[in-house]
């Protein structure tokens, strides 16, 4: 890979790994004794291998300039592994703690395998590990082919994509050691941040330059989605994330804000990160993917429209919906409820487009697991939304708020929707990619596609069961009008459901594993005789001149 | 005409991002900018006092461990949690709280307003092994908080990058950091009048963890603990009134 890079690209990678080893190495004296030195080393360790790496196929002959007449999919290639290898680990995890719940001596006694400190390696491991990395590797591969146009340079896209890696390794491992601002979804310290804000600097700035050199007069859809997602994570995080630390030598840090203004910054942020980083990203993925696989235009333009502005403009305003009954004015609940009601508008637009899309295609759906994944995404993604927009409604809310329905509807979002439409893209991509005629086994796909149907559902009904019984026994009362029951009885009756929730994650594991084996096997099988013909896969002007796939408009 | 507008807003990459930016800044800017400025956000509570040295570094073990991804310390409008939790949360309660620890989530119950509801041997029993104290009980064991020596050291550090964020703390607060976070475990000594005199007369002083000659993370956690719901008496004005409220109604506010 390093043989694809320009003499001058390999000398600035060299200068950049340089510089972030020194500022590694400076970490690590600095906060020699606190988890920041760790961190230091970490970021020191990772960069002196990466000098070692470009050190080692430094001197290989230059690439041939054939190459421009190609897209550039290396960074897009490895982005797809990482995204599989932090699924593995962030599900893992997530099993791990569901059986805690039910069992909860089933660890060591130490602090970095205790509940509290693993979960949020659990959701940063599978919403910004597994996540992260599809939308980045995705986004790489959809906007060549969309623009028509190579990515402009061979070094940012492995700077944003290596770079927003270290971020997920540094957060994950700050986890372990205890080092959290306890924002949900927002966990990383100061420095991670900060690291965050320039890697996602570099790639909005890749994505406008490779839009600039598009052969296209329009930008496709996936791109305005890939677009919103790129534009407002960095709007939330820089907003949300804002703290003053204790010492620049030191993990720990005081945010900004205190209190109830603390709290809907907070959920502004936490429930855009589901919009923007959980929905806009992947609706990009399944506007590409869906219809490339089907064979089928997107059914309609004007659905595209009104649902991409809908869910930038409503979503924004949604947040509060976390804080009902809570010390937040209420004119703010009241906003966050209605607009989370209009809401349910542009998402059913968007799902409904994908299944219309999917019209005339319905054979296939049949008979081809991956776009069954992607069917069952846009149907999980339909219900999820519908549920969201149900639990948004204040008298709902106090029922559900707090206790496992929440969960259910997140994990039904994000098994349902985020983890199958991105499994079903990943099956459509690599043998396009890697220039297979199909993935190593069709059959596996299948047993993948029923083991993830088959753990959702048990994980999704379980939480049901348990949030709606947990809700309502806090709330009975007996005949004398005091409460019914003790906390410690509610804690009691959901030990059942945990164990269901505990073997429906099993089952999503173990059918990610098998999708890994799948992968493994096609990437490291023989390139078959008649391959993918290059000559559609080409930024304009090829030399074949051929039209690049281009799905809808 | 809409329709049309996006069709040529389209072929301009610099006029979508202009668009997005637009469109979704309305909501959080109409939704939060307020909070700061709307004075009747944050009640007023001239009785507010704010962490000692121990219990701001008991809150940051609380949140290095996790806690609030199972317990919440917001307890909402509603009849059954007024009756089970005590009186609904004030947004004044958390005003020093940076972050605040609402939480999410109540796989354990609402700690809002654990203080002074069991005592400190129960804490420490129930923090080292909850199924010691509770047969049923899912928490996990803390075991090296008993263990593990509290770091005093970089605490008045803590208290400045606490006032610069906006928590009042004194000059004298912020030199003594390190000395009040051991006199507020070990009673009878020079150190304890010190917590006092800057803190109040109601600071619980004691060796938390019942171990009076060290000071360990469990003395900074149960301190903590201790002293939720009880940095102010502002709630228990209303609290008669939420009582009273059916379940599932939101309060009036006046």
């Amino acid at each position: 890979m390093i043989a694809q890079l320009t003499k001058d690209e390999r000398q600035s990678a060299l200068v950049i790994l340089g510089v972030m080893a020194l500022i590694g190495l400076t970490m690590a004296i600095a906060g020699h004794d606190d988890p920041f030195g760790v961190h230091g080393a970490i970021v020191l360790v990772l960069a002196t291998l990466g000098v070692f790496v470009m050190l080692s196929g430094y001197f290989a002959p230059e690439p041939s300039d054939e190459r421009l007449s190609r897209y550039y999919d290396d960074p897009a290639k490895v982005g797809i592994v990482l995204a599989m290898v932090w699924a593995v680990a962030g599900m893992f995890v997530g099993d791990w703690v569901a059986w805690l719940l039910a069992f909860p001596d089933l660890t060591f006694d130490a602090g970095w395998a205790s509940f509290g400190r693993l979960r949020p390696v659990h959701t940063s491991g599978v919403i910004f590990g597994f996540g992260g990395n599809a939308l980045i590797a995705t986004s790489y591969y959809v906007m060549q082919r969309t623009t028509r146009a190579r990515l402009p340079d061979q070094v940012s896209p492995w700077f944003v994509l290596l770079g927003y890696n270290l971020f997920c390794i540094i957060a994950a491992t700050g986890y372990l050691m205890g080092v959290t601002q306890s924002k949900e979804y927002a966990e990383p310290e100061w420095y991670a941040d900060i690291w965050l804000v320039i890697v996602w600097v570099v790639y909005f700035v890749l994505y406008l330059r490779t839009l600039a050199r598009r052969k296209e007069p329009h930008i496709y859809v996936a791109n305005w989605y890939y677009l919103a997602f790129i534009l407002v994570v960095a709007m939330l995080h820089i907003v949300n994330n804002l703290a003053v630390p204790v010492s620049f030598a030191g993990v720990k840090s005081y945010s900004l804000f205190s209190g109830v203004q603390d709290a809907m910054t907070e959920w502004w942020y936490g429930h855009n990160a589901v919009a923007f980083f959980l929905t806009s990203g992947f609706l990009g993925m399944m506007y590409y993917f869906l219809p490339i696989r089907a064979g089928r235009p997107i059914y309609s333009y004007r659905l595209s429209i009104i649902s991409f502005w809908g869910i930038t403009f409503f979503y924004m305003w949604a947040g509060s919906h976390h804080l009902h009954y809570t010390a937040l004015p209420q004119w703010v609940q009241t906003l966050g409820m209605t607009f989370s009601l209009m809401l349910l508008i542009p998402s059913w637009a968007s799902a409904g487009n994908a299944l219309m899309t999917l019209n005339g295609a319905w054979h296939k759906v049949r008979d081809d697991a991956v776009l069954r994944f992607m069917m069952v995404a846009a149907v999980f993604y339909g219900l999820t939304t519908f549920e969201g927009s149900f639990m948004a409604i204040r008298s709902v809310n106090a029922l559900s708020h707090y206790t496992d329905w929440t969960v259910g509807h997140v994990h039904a979002g994000a098994l349902g929707w985020v983890a199958m439409i991105t499994f079903g893209s990943i099956y459509a991509v690599v043998p396009m990619m890697w220039k297979r005629q199909a993935m190593y086994s069709a059959k596996l796909v299948e047993a993948h596609f029923w083991l993830a149907v088959a753990g959702t559902l048990i994980y999704v009904i379980a939480m049901w069961n348990s949030g709606i019984i947990q809700g309502l026994m806090w709330r009975t009362y007996n005949e004398s009008g005091t409460l019914a029951y003790s906390f410690m009885d509610s804690v009691i009756a959901m030990h059942p459901y945990y164990i269901a929730r505990a073997v429906g994650g099993l089952c999503f594991l173990l059918g990610t594993l098998i999708g890994c084996y799948n992968l493994w096997m096609t990437i490291r099988g023989p390139v078959p005789e008649i391959a993918h013909d290059p000559a559609h896969d080409r930024p304009s002007p090829a030399p074949a001149a051929a039209p690049a796939l281009q799905p809808g408009e | 005409m809409f329709f049309n507008f996006q069709y040529r807003l389209e072929r301009k990459a610099i006029g979508l991002v202009i668009g997005i930016i637009a469109v979704a800044s309305i909501g959080g800017i109409v939704e939060i900018a307020p909070l700061f400025t709307i004075h009747q956000t944050v009640e007023d509570a001239p009785d507010m006092r704010v962490y000692t040295p121990l219990e701001l570094a008991g809150r940051n073990i609380y949140i290095r461990e996790g806690c609030y991804a199972c317990h919440s310390q917001m307890i909402r409008t509603l009849r059954d949690e007024v009756e089970r939790y005590g009186s609904y949360s004030l947004a004044v309660e958390s005003k020093y709280d940076h972050p605040m620890l609402w939480g999410s989530k109540r796989t354990g119950p609402d700690l809002a307003r654990i203080g002074g509801k069991y005592s400190d041997e129960w804490h420490v029993a129930h923090l080292n092994n909850p199924r010691d104290v509770m047969a049923a009980s899912i928490m996990p064991a803390y075991r090296w908080l008993l263990r593990n020596e509290l770091k005093t050291s970089d605490l008045s550090g803590h208290l400045k990058a606490q006032r610069a964020v906006g928590v009042p703390y004194t000059d004298d607060m912020i030199a003594n950091a390190t000395a009040d976070a051991y006199g507020q475990a070990t009673p009878e000594t020079p150190f304890a009048e010190g917590v006092v005199k800057r803190y109040g007369e109601a600071t619980n002083v004691r060796a938390f963890d019942g171990k009076p000659g060290e000071l360990t993370e469990m003395d900074a956690l149960v301190a903590y603990l201790q002293i939720l719901g009880r940095l102010t008496d502002a709630a228990k004005q209303p609290a008669t009134a939420a009582a009273t409220t059916p379940a599932g109604q939101p309060e009036k506010k006046p």
